[in-house]
């Protein structure tokens, strides 16, 4: 058993994956849908692959239907993130994620932040409002 | 959430699958936000890109048997039956928004292909509550018409116009609708241009609701308010703002806040417009292969205004002005048209500088008065030089931009 941490869910599912942690806020249509890796540039996560791994950012930025054709392109090609853990939820971004079925939380205990680091195994259960860091 | 008999039974499909999964997305939507109840709306504007997440989401809808209760408005993509009869655009593009006009029509849009409703196609009354997605439309009809939206997805206003409601939570709330930031401009506002670049200084404003003053009441046009709506969205992420005595909701500055204090101060000069515009645009004093305004579409006034300045001259480069298909028509009635095709320029209806009828203009190298037409297109290959309107139709004229 892993420290487990509350949340609150935005769109419903669970998900386990290894953790990327992003200080930057994220528009997924400057990230590319063959590998996964943002090509943003100056962007905190540049270079590097969110695909299907538990993505903990800000927040989304970006008009009224950039998210939700960069998360479909990303899904098009099995690289979309698996599970996603945000602070500032606004309704362009909430929307893509509850149509495109990733797992999405946010209200999370703030010990978790101290915690957290890339590369820890997570568990997201949306459904039942936890986070679980396994390893 | 708490649901009435009649919002339980969409969700539980006795409406039908695709208004089942528009409601199934609304309450999630509703959930995550903490909305108490849904909330009937009377108008929708759909952001419809004609990309292939959105050709997708309103096929899904439609094969489910989804149908708009209120009918919304929608933006453009690209006026088919133009750029096919001048052989401008691939056929698997125009296939796509072939597919896309027919989605649109058979789930009840009102296909009028126009990204500034707010002035042309779709405009609310105050303390309408509405859903409205495009980036220029939500702040407009919140700031100037005191109607309420929030900052919609084009996917979340579609299952709005599907379900006939939104959830009540942030900008539909009075509460939510009042000033953070105090935005005092210094800056020269001078034309409706200025305001394309004050809007592009949203990352000095900060996250927020931001209150203007100083902003000379004769600048403010329905085209000042439609250019500082569309940058402040490019430049960041604004649902509303407020104009101190001049925007319904902001007659004084207590009003405007609420009473409460300010959160922030921001004072805006003539060094931050010089500063920014350095930033999003290519150098001047060079050649120029094209110019595009009308992003957001231009309106009748602009038309005019251009049709004046080059009446019986001849242009030296292409010129491109995307409207409404309403603007367009009376333009032609007028013999506004007839005095820009004879000058060598173009008036565009139903279309969006963001899409693929464009491929003509790959590697080429643009002048408009407008920092969002400069934004997206980039990743097209298309670059552009930033101007006031006025050096744009010089530039156009002449060739060149110094």
């Amino acid at each position: 058993m892993g420290k487990q941490f509350k949340c609150h869910k935005i769109s419903e599912g669970v998900a386990e994956a290894e953790a990327v942690v992003s200080k930057d806020s994220i528009m997924f249509y400057l990230i590319d849908p063959a590998t996964g890796v943002v090509i943003e540039k100056a962007h905190d996560l540049e270079g590097k692959s969110m695909a299907n791994k538990i993505l903990i950012f800000p927040g989304g930025k970006g008009s009224s239907v950039v998210q939700a054709d960069g998360l479909y392109q990303l899904n098009a090609k099995g690289n979309s993130p698996a599970g996603m853990i945000i602070q500032n939820p606004e309704t362009v971004l909430v929307s893509s994620a509850i149509i495109m079925e990733i797992p999405m939380v946010d209200k999370v205990d703030p010990a978790f932040y101290e915690e957290i680091k890339d590369g820890d195994r997570v568990r997201i259960d949306a459904d039942h409002g936890y986070i679980e860091i396994l390893s | 959430m708490i649901l009435t008999q009649e919002q339980q039974d969409m969700l539980d499909g006795k409406y039908g699958k695709g208004t089942a999964y528009a409601m199934k997305i609304q309450v999630a939507i509703g959930e995550s936000f903490d909305a108490e109840r849904m909330v009937p709306i009377t108008r929708a504007h759909v952001a419809l890109s004609n990309q292939e997440a959105d050709l997708w989401f309103c096929e899904k809808l439609l094969n489910e048997g989804a149908k708009c209760r209120v009918t919304p408005t929608v933006n453009p993509g690209f006026c088919l039956e133009f750029f096919k009869n001048r052989d401008m655009v691939a056929p698997e593009f125009a296939d796509l928004m072939q597919r896309t006009h027919n989605a649109y029509k058979a789930i009840g849009a009102q296909l009028t292909y126009n990204c500034t409703p707010y002035i042309d196609t779709n405009v609310p009354n105050f303390g309408e509550i509405t859903a409205f997605s495009e980036s220029s439309a939500t702040p407009y009809i919140n700031a100037v018409w005191g109607a309420r939206s929030n900052r919609e997805g084009a996917n979340s206003a579609l299952c709005a116009a599907i379900t006939g409601y939104v959830p009540e939570y942030g900008l539909l709330l009075d509460e939510n609708r009042k000033g953070d930031i105090l935005v005092e401009v210094q800056a020269d506002m001078k034309n409706d241009y200025d305001y394309h670049i004050l809007g592009m200084l949203g990352k000095k404003i900060g996250p927020g609701i931001p209150v203007f003053t100083g902003l000379p009441r004769e600048t403010i046009t329905k085209e000042a308010l439609r250019n500082l709506g569309a940058e402040l969205n490019t430049s960041g992420a604004y649902g509303m703002y407020h104009i101190e005595g001049f925007t319904p909701e902001a007659q004084t500055l207590e009003m405007a806040f609420g009473g409460k204090e300010p959160v922030r101060k921001v004072v805006l000069t003539n060094d931050d417009m010089a500063e920014i515009l350095e930033e999003i645009s290519l150098s001047g004093n060079r050649q120029i292969d094209f110019a595009m305004f009308g992003c957001p579409h231009f309106t009748l006034e602009e038309v005019k205004h251009i049709a004046r300045r080059i009446e019986g001259k001849k242009l030296a480069k292409e010129m491109w002005i995307l409207t409404s298909s309403h603007v367009k028509e009376m333009a032609v009635r007028m013999g506004l048209d007839e005095i820009i095709v004879r000058a060598g320029g173009c008036i565009v209806p139903d279309t969006c500088p963001d899409q693929p009828c464009w491929r003509h203009l790959a590697g080429k190298v643009g002048i408009t008065e407008s920092p969002k037409c400069a934004y997206y297109p980039q990743r097209r290959g298309i670059h552009f030089v930033i101007r006031d309107l006025d050096t744009c139709i010089e530039a156009a004229l002449t060739g060149e931009v110094k």
